[in-house]
């Protein structure tokens, strides 16, 4: 699969502060991908760089095969965490000045305007003041004039912020709907639930550095810890306990369940899970079994600590 | 479109729709011409009269003093001087002139007291002092038996009538003149770049709060961004100056018709025949103003003003957006604005002091040079002719300047808009231009 963005080797220094160390990485058309990394890794200034506000002081950008120039501005949305409007602007002339920048003519950004507010159920808004709306009202027309445009490539700092729920749940609708129709997505989040839900492909960055990326799948696979969750409902714990010993290590665990079982968690070793249920049905009755998946929290923190 | 003139316009747009702007523009000559008028009515109002004792011991001097309305005069020559004190003190008397009876006349002139609780006006002992000197003359005269009839006669009035070259005739208090209308304009321009120069820092930090400016300069440079608010925001100014020009040109025309003087016919022969047959020597002096003030270099001053605002305003509102990218609030902004309007202040002193007594002297055109002081002291120095060269030179410097600066600010600008949180020093600024 071609890639929309292909990051290769940047680095970016302030002073004698490094910023982005030697980073390389690649979004494959189509995904949504998450930028993940603690406060101040280097996120926003490598989204900074795609976005053309700064430059690199080595290295390259590809958007969609072509290094990146001027006119690519009009490809790239970009919704910074920082989110802000003019304040005494009405709405309307906001967007429409705002779609004119990213190079739209005034009659195709009328249009996009019209379908947008349309779509979010806001026709009435066109002649109020950003200081008139609440933040979330404020919110959906930062995500309106970040997506009017129609780009290839959606750069989005920590989108959900400020949403309440129901409103989260309508702009992730939306920007699943994109995706869909063939936008790109970069997520740059702390927030692991919504990577976890919505993103194909995770990149990690750590005190400037890239530590790691690719499909999340992938990731997950390489964290895996061959551990298991069981609960069992057993007359002989000695005997089941020794039984387990001969094969496998275990500690015990807790889980939320109806029964008062023995629970523990299991490392297969070098044995299959088949083996495992083997051991544990000649004992009792099985009532849980289901593989520990390291989630992208776990990934996140043991990465990040182990650096 | 172009997006460099899309910022333009949201500038202008935004600046001109404001309500401030809007009242400024037609609310201020109104107020600047009611604070005249009003100045001009309370000057003329009388004072309550007041009443001034006299204890002549001599007897010749009282009724020298006329009461009139501003000062009535009360003779007490007979009463007791403790007494009168007293009441003075008492404030039943403004004042007690006392003249001693001392018949040397040197003397006497140096004996004469006035006592009060307030300290009298100037104009006033001037007064007193006139009238009794000019008693002590006469007397002086009649001692050393000079005839006061002759010597009266005797005395010349010189009343030195102006013209120039062309012929015309002119008015006494021409240069007064000039030096008020180069004045008012030397000191508009500064007021015009002081304000628009803080409306291009206040949009700046603006965007910066609320934080829009990121999302725009994904857009387009911030070099872009940065012309557009400069020159957009002195799009307003001048159209802002237009509009009061145009009220002031109106006004003048109004004016200039009520004294039924015709524009552009100011010729020798009809400048006499109506000084000929002038109604009233009030009414021809007006004429004679207007005449002089039609004659003024009033087209170059008008396209001068605009271009040495254009060429100050883009000067300084570099400086001005330059700060405010650099700082987070207003507030913060003190510090770097002193430095800023020092060379403004400077400007418009040495346009009233120096500019006045030697419109072409060495300081004066000096500093009609230098870029930073140029449009003020030049443009009250045009009032009194500047040769174009002179004029052209200080404006190619004005703009070669702001090139120089507006290359520099942007750099601040650039680096200062997306620093949040901390209050940059001067060194810190000097590093951003290196990055």
């Amino acid at each position: 699969m071609s890639s929309i963005l292909e990051v290769q080797n940047v680095v970016k220094q302030y002073g004698d502060y490094t910023a982005l160390n030697n980073v390389s990485l690649s979004v494959p058309k189509g995904s949504i991908y998450g930028l993940l990394g603690p406060n101040g890794a280097g996120k926003t200034s490598l989204i900074r760089i795609i976005n053309q506000i700064t430059m690199p002081d080595s290295g390259s950008i590809l958007l969609d095969g072509e290094p990146l120039q001027i006119n690519h501005i009009g490809h790239i949305g970009y919704m910074p965490e920082e989110r802000g409007l003019y304040k005494t602007m009405k709405v309307g002339e906001q967007c429409l000045y705002l779609a004119q920048l990213k190079g739209l003519s005034k009659t195709e950004a009328k249009k996009q305007l019209e379908y947008w507010f349309e779509k979010l159920n806001i026709q009435g808004w066109w002649n109020k003041k950003i200081q008139e709306l609440s933040k979330g009202m404020a919110q959906k027309v930062q995500f309106i004039v970040t997506v009017l445009h129609k780009p290839k490539l959606l750069i989005l700092d920590e989108p959900f912020s400020g949403f309440d729920p129901v409103n989260a749940n309508i702009i992730k609708d939306e920007i699943i709907e994109l995706n869909k129709n063939g936008t790109s997505i970069i997520f740059s989040t702390h927030r692991m639930e919504s990577v976890e839900e919505m993103c194909d492909y995770i990149a990690l960055i750590h005190k400037s550095n890239k530590l790691l990326d690719g499909k999340i799948n992938d990731i997950k696979k390489k964290f895996r810890t061959n551990t298991y969750q069981v609960g069992i409902l057993s007359t002989n714990v000695e005997g089941l306990m020794y039984d387990l010993s001969q094969k496998f290590t275990m500690k015990q665990t807790y889980f939320k369940s109806l029964n008062d079982e023995l629970k523990l968690e299991i490392n297969l070793g070098n044995h299959t899970p088949n083996e495992l249920l083997h051991t544990l049905s000649q004992r009792g009755q099985i009532t849980h079994f289901v593989e520990n998946i390291p989630t992208i929290n776990d990934i996140f923190i043991k990465t990040v600590t182990n650096q | 479109m172009n997006k460099l003139l899309l910022i333009i316009k949201r500038e202008f747009i935004a600046k001109v729709r404001n309500k401030s702007f809007i009242v400024m523009t037609f609310l201020s000559p109104v107020l600047f011409i009611g604070i005249g008028v009003f100045v001009g009515y309370l000057s003329q109002m009388k004072s309550e009269q007041k009443k001034i004792a006299i204890h002549d011991e001599t007897g010749k001097f009282v009724s020298k003093f006329k009461t009139d309305s501003e000062y009535k005069f009360i003779n007490l020559s007979t009463l007791d001087i403790k007494v009168i004190k007293d009441s003075i003190i008492k404030e039943h008397y403004d004042g007690l002139l006392q003249i001693p009876n001392i018949s040397n006349n040197l003397l006497l002139a140096k004996k004469i007291e006035y006592i009060s609780n307030e300290s009298p006006s100037v104009m006033f002992v001037s007064k007193l002092e006139n009238t009794i000197a000019k008693e002590l003359t006469n007397e002086n005269f009649k001692a050393q038996e000079l005839d006061t009839v002759k010597i009266n006669k005797a005395k010349a009035d010189v009343n030195i009538s102006l013209a120039k070259a062309t012929g015309e005739a002119s008015v006494k208090g021409l240069n007064e003149l000039k030096i008020g209308i180069g004045g008012a304009f030397g000191y508009l321009i500064m007021m015009f770049i002081v304000i628009y120069g803080n409306m291009v820092m206040r949009s700046v930090i603006e965007e910066k709060t609320t934080r829009i400016i990121e999302v725009i300069i994904s857009s387009v440079k911030p070099f872009q961004l940065m012309m557009g608010k400069i020159i957009g925001t002195s799009l307003a100014g001048i159209i802002q100056f237009l509009i009061w020009a145009f009220l002031g040109l109106t006004a003048l025309f109004i004016l200039s018709s009520v004294f039924g003087l015709q524009v552009g016919a100011t010729s020798g022969l009809e400048a006499e025949k109506a000084m000929k047959t002038a109604h009233a020597v009030i009414g021809s002096d007006i004429k004679l103003v207007l005449t002089e003030l039609f004659d003024l270099p009033i087209a170059t001053i008008i396209i001068a003003f605009i271009i040495y605002f254009i060429g100050g305003y883009f000067l300084y509102s570099s400086f001005y957006a330059a700060i405010g990218a650099a700082v987070d609030n207003e507030t913060d902004s003190q510090q770097f604005l002193l430095p800023i309007i020092m060379p403004l202040i400077l400007g418009v002193y040495i346009g009233f002091f120096t500019v006045m007594n030697d419109p072409h002297g060495t300081i004066a055109t000096t500093f009609s040079f230098i870029p930073l002081t140029s449009p003020i002291v030049m443009l009250m120095r045009i009032p009194f002719g500047v040769p174009w060269w002179q004029i052209m030179l200080s404006i190619l410097i004005l703009f070669g300047t702001f090139f120089l600066v507006v290359w520099f600010a942007s750099k601040i600008y650039r680096i200062g808009i997306l620093m949040y949180g901390k209050k940059p020093s001067w060194k810190e600024m000097y590093k951003w231009l290196r990055y």
